[in-house]
Formats: C-alpha cells, sequence, structure tokens
C-alpha cells in the first residue's frame, strides 16, 4: 500500500528485514515465556493488556447499550452495578496503568538510552507473571459473582455488606500493584546507571524523563493502595473493623488511603502518553521540541504536585472548608505544568514542517482532548461548582476524555510511531489515518454528550434516567459504536502488516532518537556496539545522518518495497 | 555503596548506643508525660532509626542518589500525614459521634 | 542476558552492576515504607480517637518479650553489619558466622513472637468473633497471679467507664497489632529465607572483597526491618505503661 505523500526516508536503499533480530533469535514458546529481553516481555504485555482491553471493552458495550433507554432493558441493576464496576476495574488496573510503561516503556526505555537490557531483566520478566496472576484473580472475581462496588471499593459497601466477589477482586489488584512497583523500580534504576557515554539527563528523550516521573508514582504511591485494599480484604474476611462504622471504624479513611494513590495513578496513565506526543511531534514537525528543560521539569512537576491533591475526589465527604480549600487550590497548580507542556508542543508545530501521519493525527487528536478533559478537570476542582456536578456524568466525561481521548490516543500514536521499530514494518498508511479519525470522531461523539448530561443532572453509576436524558445517552451510544470500530480496525491492519507490510528499515520518519540507530527489528542486545551520543535531543537541523534535506525540500519519494 | 569500610568498633559503638536508646524509651514509658509521651516515644525511636540508617545501612558513606531516595521515602512518608489535614479542621468527633449497635458483627455473606 | 563470572550480560562492568543493585535495593526499600505507611497511618488515627481502648490493649503485651524480642533483632542487625564487613576484608569463616548469628537471632525473634501470639489466642485477644478483651480477668488460668488480675480487673472496669464500647475499640487496636505485628513477621520470614541462601553461598566462597553485593544487599534490607521494629516496639507495647 504506497501512499505518494510521505515522510518516509528519501534514499534509494531497498530495505530487508535483518538477518537475525529479537524475534527470531531463538525459538519455542519457552524461549519466549522464560525471556528477559526487554523487547519479548513488553510483546507479552502488549498481549495481555490488549486482551484486558477486550474484556473492559466488553463491558463498556453493555454498559451503552443497557443505556439506550431510559428504564434499562438489558440487564438488572444489581448486574449493572457489576458491569461499571468490572469495566473501570479491568480498564484501569489492567489496562490503563501498565499499558505505555509495560508495553512501550519496556521495550524502548534500554534502546532510548543506549543500554543492553533494563538493570533487571528477570525480575521484569517476574512483573509480567505477577501481573498475569492478579489478573487471574480479578478474572475469577468476575466470573463468580462479579463485583458491584465500583472501581473505588468504598468501605462498608466493599468490606461488610457487598455479596459480590470482592475478595479475589481486592486481592489480585494487590498482587498486580507489585507488578507496576517492580517496573517502576527497574526504570529508576536503568536510567540512574545505565545510560550510555555521553548521554547526560538533558540529551534523554522526553520520552524517558516521562518514564521516569511515572515510575516515581508508581514506586510512591502504589504501595499505599497495596496496604489499603489489603486491609479491606482481611476486613472482609476476618470482620475486622478499620472502616465499618458499626465496629468504630472510619469509612472516610479508607477514601483517603484510596485516592492517596489513585489520584497520582490518573497521573500514572497520563504522563506516559504524554511522553509519547514529546516523541511524535517534534518528529512530524520537524522542528526541535519547543522547551525541552521546561517539558522534562513538567514531567516531574506532575509527579509530585499530583501526591497532593487527592481529597478533591472527596469534596462532598464533609471535609471542612479549609480543607477542601488547600486541595482545591492544590489541583488547580498541579494543572500549570500540563498546560505547559501542551503550550510547548504548540509552540513546536509553530513554523515547523508538519505531515500528517498517523501518529502526528494521534498525537494532535491528544492535544485537543486532552485540553477539554484537563480544563473540565478544573471546573471539577472548583469547590461550588464540584457541589453539582460530583457523580454526575460531567466527571465520567472529563475523565473519559484524557483516560481514551488522553492515554489510549497517545497509546496508538505511540504504537504506530514505534511499530516499524517492534516489527520491521510499515503499517498501511491510509488505513491507519482513517482509522485515526473514525477513532477520533467516535470518541467524541461518545462522551461530549457526556459532558452535557452531567450538567443537566444525570447522575452517574445510574442503571436508569429520566426520559428527558434519552437521546443524548442514544447519542453517546451510537458513538461507542463508531469508537469501537476505531480501535478494531488498528487490531487488523497492524497485525496484516506483519506479514505485508512495507518492510521499514531502521528510520522510516525519520526521527532523532537512539533507538531509530539500530535495525528494524532491533537484535536481541539492541546495538552492535554500545553508541556514544555526541548530540542534543530532537536535533532534525544539523544531524547530518538523518538526511533531512530531501524532506525538507518538500520533495517525497514513495517508500521502496523490499522484501524478507 | 562506596568502599568505605566501617571499623567493627563503630559498629559496636551503635548497638551500645542503640541498647541505651531502648532503655530509655521503656523508661520514658512509665513516666506520666501526658501529651508528650508520644512525642518522646517517637522522637528516640527515630534517633535509633536514624542510627541504623547512617551507620549499619551506611548511608553517611552512600552516594548522593542514595542519600535522595531516603530523604524522598521519610518525606513521602510524612506526607500521608496530610490525611490529618481533613480530620483535624473537620467540626465533630468521628468517634464521638458514632455509636456501636453491636448488631452488625455477624455478616451476611462472605466471599 | 549470559552471566560472565559474577558480571551480568546487560551491564557494562562490575562497577555499573553494582551501582544499579544497590539503588534498587534503596528504591524496593523507600516502597516498603510507603507500604508500612498506610498502616501506620491507620493506626495514628485510631489511637488518637480510642486512646482508652488502645492503652488497654498495649498493657495486656508482656513487655518482658517485647523488649527482649527488641534486644534480639537489634543485634541481629550488628551481627549482619558485621558479616558484611567481614565479606569486605575478606574473612569467608567470619561472614558465615556473622549471618549464622544473624538467622538464629532472627528465628529467635520469630520464636517469641509464636509465643506472644499464642498467648493472646488464649485469651481471646484474636479479632473475630471471640475476641473479648475482658475474657482473662474473668477467667483467669491458675496459675495466673491473683494481683495482677485484681489490677487487670480495675484497669477494665476504670476503662469501660470512660469508653463504653470498649470492646470494639480494643479489637480494632489488636487487629492493628496482628496485622502490624504480623506484616513485620512476614517480612523476617523472607529475610531469614535470604539468610539461608546468604549462608550457602557464602560457605562455597562466593563472596570476595571485590564482589560481595548480595551480602551487602540482604544486609540493608535485614536492617529496615529492623528498623520498622524499632517503631513498632514503642508504639505498640509503650502506650500506656505509666497509669
Amino acid at each position: 500500500m504506497d501512499t505518494p505523500t510521505s515522510t518516509r526516508a528519501a534514499t534509494a536503499t531497498v530495505y530487508k528485514i535483518p538477518e537475525e533480530h529479537y524475534l527470531n533469535s531463538t525459538y519455542g514458546i519457552r524461549s519466549w515465556l522464560l525471556t528477559t529481553d526487554h523487547k519479548r516481555i513488553a510483546l507479552l504485555y502488549l498481549f495481555s493488556v490488549t486482551f484486558f482491553f477486550f474484556v473492559g471493552g466488553i463491558f463498556a458495550t453493555m454498559i451503552r447499550i443497557h443505556l439506550m433507554t431510559p428504564q434499562g432493558f438489558l440487564v438488572t441493576p444489581e448486574t449493572y452495578n457489576k458491569l461499571f464496576t468490572m469495566h473501570g476495574v479491568a480498564m484501569i488496573f489492567f489496562f490503563l496503568i501498565p499499558s505505555i510503561p509495560a508495553v512501550l516503556g519496556n521495550f524502548l526505555v534500554p534502546l532510548m538510552i543506549g543500554a543492553k537490557d533494563l538493570a533487571f531483566p528477570k525480575i521484569n520478566l517476574l512483573s509480567w507473571y505477577i501481573y498475569l496472576i492478579g489478573g487471574s484473580f480479578v478474572l475469577y472475581s468476575f466470573s463468580t459473582g462479579g463485583l458491584d462496588t465500583g472501581w473505588t471499593f468504598y468501605t462498608p459497601l466493599s468490606s461488610v455488606y457487598s455479596n459480590s466477589a470482592v475478595t479475589p477482586a481486592v486481592l489480585g489488584i494487590f498482587i498486580n500493584g507489585f507488578s507496576s512497583i517492580l517496573t517502576g523500580l527497574n526504570f529508576v534504576v536503568t536510567i540512574h546507571t545505565m545510560r550510555a557515554p555521553g548521554m547526560t539527563w538533558f540529551r534523554l528523550p522526553l520520552f524517558v524523563w516521562a518514564q521516569y516521573a511515572t515510575s516515581i508514582i508508581f514506586i510512591l504511591g502504589t504501595p499505599v493502595i497495596a496496604i489499603t485494599l489489603l486491609l479491606a480484604g482481611l476486613e472482609r474476611m476476618f470482620h475486622l473493623g478499620f472502616f465499618n462504622p458499626a465496629l468504630g471504624g472510619d469509612p472516610i479513611l479508607f477514601q483517603h488511603l484510596f485516592w492517596f494513590y489513585s489520584h497520582p495513578a490518573v497521573y500514572i496513565m497520563i504522563l506516559p502518553a504524554m511522553g509519547v506526543i514529546s516523541e511524535i511531534i517534534p518528529t512530524f514537525a520537524r522542528k526541535p521540541i519547543f522547551g525541552y528543560s521546561f517539558i522534562a521539569g513538567s514531567s516531574i512537576a506532575i509527579a509530585v504536585i499530583g501526591f497532593f491533591v487527592w481529597a478533591h475526589h472527596m469534596f462532598l465527604t464533609g471535609e471542612s472548608v479549609y480543607a477542601a480549600l488547600a486541595f482545591s487550590f492544590l489541583s488547580y497548580l498541579v494543572a500549570i505544568p500540563s498546560a505547559v507542556k501542551v503550550f510547548n508542543w504548540t509552540s513546536t508545530l509553530y513554523k515547523g514542517s508538519i505531515s500528517w501521519d498517523t501518529p502526528m493525527l494521534y498525537a494532535l487528536g491528544f492535544i485537543g482532548l486532552f485540553l477539554i478533559g484537563g480544563l473540565t478537570g478544573l471546573f471539577l476542582a472548583c469547590l461550588g461548582l464540584d457541589i453539582h456536578i460530583h457523580d454526575t456524568y460531567f466527571v465520567v466525561a472529563h475523565f473519559h476524555y484524557i483516560m481514551v481521548g488522553g492515554a489510549v490516543m497517545g497509546y496508538l500514536g505511540g504504537i504506530h510511531f514505534w511499530w516499524p521499530k517492534i516489527s520491521g514494518r510499515l503499517y498501511p498508511e491510509f488505513l491507519a489515518r482513517v482509522s485515526a479519525i473514525i477513532l477520533f470522531s467516535g470518541f467524541n461523539l461518545t462522551f461530549f454528550p457526556q459532558f452535557l448530561l452531567g450538567y443537566l443532572g444525570m447522575p452517574r453509576r445510574y442503571h436508569s434516567y429520566p426520559p428527558e436524558f434519552q437521546v443524548l445517552n442514544v447519542m453517546s451510544t451510537a458513538g461507542a459504536s463508531i469508537l469501537a470500530l476505531g480501535y478494531l480496525l488498528p487490531m487488523i491492519y497492524l497485525v496484516w502488516s506483519l506479514k505485508y507490510g512495507a518492510v521499514a528499515g531502521p528510520n522510516p520518519w525519520p526521527a532523532t532518537g537512539l533507538e531509530w540507530k539500530t535495525d528494524s527489528p532491533p537484535i536481541t542486545e539492541n546495538f552492535l556496539v554500545t553508541p556514544e551520543v555526541t548530540w542534543e535531543p530532537y536535533d532534525f537541523e544539523t544531524r547530518p545522518d538523518l538526511e533531512l534535506d530531501h524532506i525538507v525540500a518538500g520533495k517525497l519519494p514513495a517508500p521502496t518495497h523490499g522484501d524478507d | 555503596m562506596s568502599d568505605h569500610i566501617v571499623p567493627p568498633k563503630v559498629y559496636v559503638g551503635i548497638f551500645l548506643s542503640l541498647m541505651v536508646l531502648t532503655a530509655a524509651t521503656v523508661a520514658a514509658a512509665y513516666v506520666n508525660l501526658g501529651q508528650f509521651n508520644i512525642v518522646v516515644a517517637l522522637a528516640i525511636a527515630t534517633l535509633k532509626a536514624t542510627l541504623v540508617v547512617l551507620y549499619f545501612m551506611h548511608a553517611r558513606y552512600s552516594p548522593k542518589r542514595t542519600q535522595l531516595v531516603i530523604i524522598c521515602a521519610v518525606f513521602w512518608l510524612a506526607h500521608v500525614a496530610l490525611t490529618l489535614s481533613d480530620y483535624t479542621t473537620r467540626d465533630h468527633d468521628v468517634a464521638a459521634n458514632t455509636q456501636i449497635t453491636g448488631q452488625t458483627t455477624r455478616m451476611l455473606r462472605v466471599s | 542476558m549470559h552471566r560472565t563470572g559474577e558480571l551480568y550480560g546487560q551491564f557494562e562492568n562490575l562497577e555499573q552492576q553494582k551501582e544499579s543493585a544497590a539503588l534498587g535495593m534503596w528504591v524496593f526499600l523507600a516502597t516498603e515504607v510507603l507500604f508500612f505507611g498506610g498502616l501506620f497511618m491507620t493506626y495514628t488515627l485510631n489511637r488518637h480517637y480510642y486512646s482508652t481502648a488502645f492503652g488497654v490493649g498495649s498493657n495486656t503485651l508482656d513487655l518482658k518479650l517485647g523488649g527482649a524480642n527488641t534486644i534480639i533483632l537489634i543485634l541481629s542487625s550488628l551481627t549482619m553489619a558485621m558479616s558484611v564487613w567481614a565479606s569486605h576484608v575478606g574473612k569467608r569463616k567470619q561472614t558465615t558466622s556473622f549471618l549464622i548469628a544473624t538467622l538464629v537471632l532472627g528465628t529467635a525473634f520469630l520464636g517469641v513472637k509464636v509465643i506472644e501470639y499464642k498467648q493472646k489466642f488464649d485469651h481471646h485477644l484474636v479479632p473475630g468473633y471471640h475476641f473479648q478483651i475482658d475474657y482473662r480477668a474473668q477467667h483467669p488460668a491458675p496459675n495466673d497471679d491473683p494481683k495482677e488480675i485484681e489490677a487487670e480487673k480495675e484497669e477494665l472496669s476504670k476503662a469501660f467507664a470512660k469508653d463504653p464500647d470498649l470492646n470494639a475499640h480494643a479489637q480494632l487496636y489488636f487487629s492493628l497489632y496482628f496485622g502490624m505485628t504480623g506484616l513485620h513477621a512476614l517480612h523476617m520470614i523472607v529475610g531469614a529465607g535470604m539468610l539461608l541462601w546468604l549462608i550457602r553461598q557464602s560457605m562455597i566462597g562466593r563472596f570476595t572483597p571485590t564482589y560481595n553485593t548480595p551480602v551487602e544487599m540482604i544486609g540493608l534490607y535485614w536492617h529496615f526491618v529492623d528498623i520498622v521494629w524499632i517503631y513498632l516496639f514503642p508504639l505498640l507495647y509503650l502506650i500506656d505503661r505509666h497509669q
């Protein structure tokens, strides 16, 4: 599938898939299940997170179908509670949190810093197995009675009164937390100690900065939810009283401990996506990123300040005005580093030589949708306003704009951007662009009406609603079906491209990172010789090896196809 | 971790200090200091912990990044206490207004 | 990645490997700090609200056993630090001896804990259906000191007067007692397992002045577990000894 206008490297070379690379260096199922190669582990995660994405997606589909009529015709109210709970648990803990770090982060961090692997490859594999074990417990919970407490597991519903399979679920999430912690630990150590000669902190790609910031949150936040869910589980199993008022416990304590992690968790979900965008934008604007150190610093700032705002989820629990004010103010503060990034990305585009490849479409979509999601977060942080829109569809729309419009689009953009590196093949560009546009349109049709619904007063987590809300709900469901198509198409054509896609060569875009200086797909050790870094990041102007004069001149020959 | 080798007598010295501090904390527990009992207990415990971290764990001789990790961990631990900002500013005393009915000690069903 | 000698393939040299191991262990300990942190937060709030019950609960703990355990554990930290020193200066036999001493002390600690837990079980102080704070006072064992029982009865009646829901609140104290010491004991068991491995490796001569990273790293872990106990001891055992 040729595209006449693309930014593929304009050389006369016909690329071939390298003789030996990480995918064919060893064969057999054991070589995959016992691998310590970060690239293979990344692919193992890719399959697992995609599976959980499907699981969460099925629940979402059922929710949207059920909500087409005001009385709800698909399921009983009790089952409806289970649907939104399981949708949340599957998507948040088993898709969104691991997705970019465990798939793209695992694959790329060593490549980007010039290392042969992560610092602790066996622990990396262990992380994946821990993820699977945690996931199995949760799937067991889903299939033996489900979960109806909301993904937030508020007590005493979850720890005392719920008749659903809470215990295996909290156990599963507890176990899964260690997968995150170990991944974060691996990244922090690797980035500190294994950078190639010349790769100073301020020459690191911004994706690596983003992973570092995310890893800080993994390390410092996840243990708190681990202990919290452990306590809730113990309370349920042994009738203890930490969070049960009937025994002298305090449900608000649960909420504090829960949100202490779960708020930073949302930054776990968005920071890596922002890192992806920071890689894509300069590449497809052919310009160094504007304000590199500010973007790097803002990642750390978001990670740190994000730990100070959690009680904004608890404004309606009887917090005093003083506590609420403090948390509201801090929530506004944490928006500033995010805004810095958006300004810098936009400034990067200014006077850039912009091309509309699929990753760029996802990145531009990200900026727009994250903007809306982020700004509506400020609405929610405003105390007076939150009283009216808390626990309504306004909140649901807000976080879906960030998590789907932001994080998932960042994830898909990253998958497309690095697909040539991962697989050695190019995906079909025209179909991919169409798919991105379908996804963007479907997304907006699904979730924009939900802002209106929330503003008009429709509460979240309700299985039925007043008839006047039906039109908007139907629009939302219609959008969801288009969105689903936008997700299915990449799954199909990416798999297709593995056999029939054009051979990519080392650097099809071309982009400036170290990962593009090695073969596509890379050899197991990543680099034949440890590279030495002498250039600044995103240096499109002076890197002679990128052969940019052809592209800058506007003449873009079609990519050549190589045989395998 | 640096190559600085700490001589055994330093370790023994630290151990003895820890023993003295343990005795001190037990003794202090028998004195009624009202509100300050907990302060004294935590202060002594923190002093003991500091000695262990600095000398037994070689933090004193470790690279800066190790010291940064320690400071971050302590800071974040203290930060969990930001939860108290909610509890200390609420109007009512949660515990005082909770009466245990004693009727819900049996659960409906547990899974 | 393959290993050549003690150098794992992903590292450029032993120096980088050691740096990574150290940073990795410290970061892991940071996660443990936050893990216990949630428990300490729960403890703080509950102790503040239910100070009477916490005092009563704390006084049922045997201070002699708790104090002995504190000494045992700090001593084990000393022997652990000594084994690290011994491996640094190439004294193989001493390294092994000190590691064995650490393991013995750690096991002694766990043994004392078993005794303490059994005591709690006998006195119906394990949270759950049979929890009863005044069980021992009501049903003293034949070899219990009658003066002690009298003192306990008096303490309990004063406490019940201050806090009618004393039983439930004391159950919270014991939930935290078992939760915190149980989690700590679990960490010690893991530590003991690692010490067994270390002893074996030391006996076959694996540790030299150029390579003793596992001894140091597991030493860090062991000291951390000691620090947790340094806080647990006053917080659980010494709440209200001055009445």
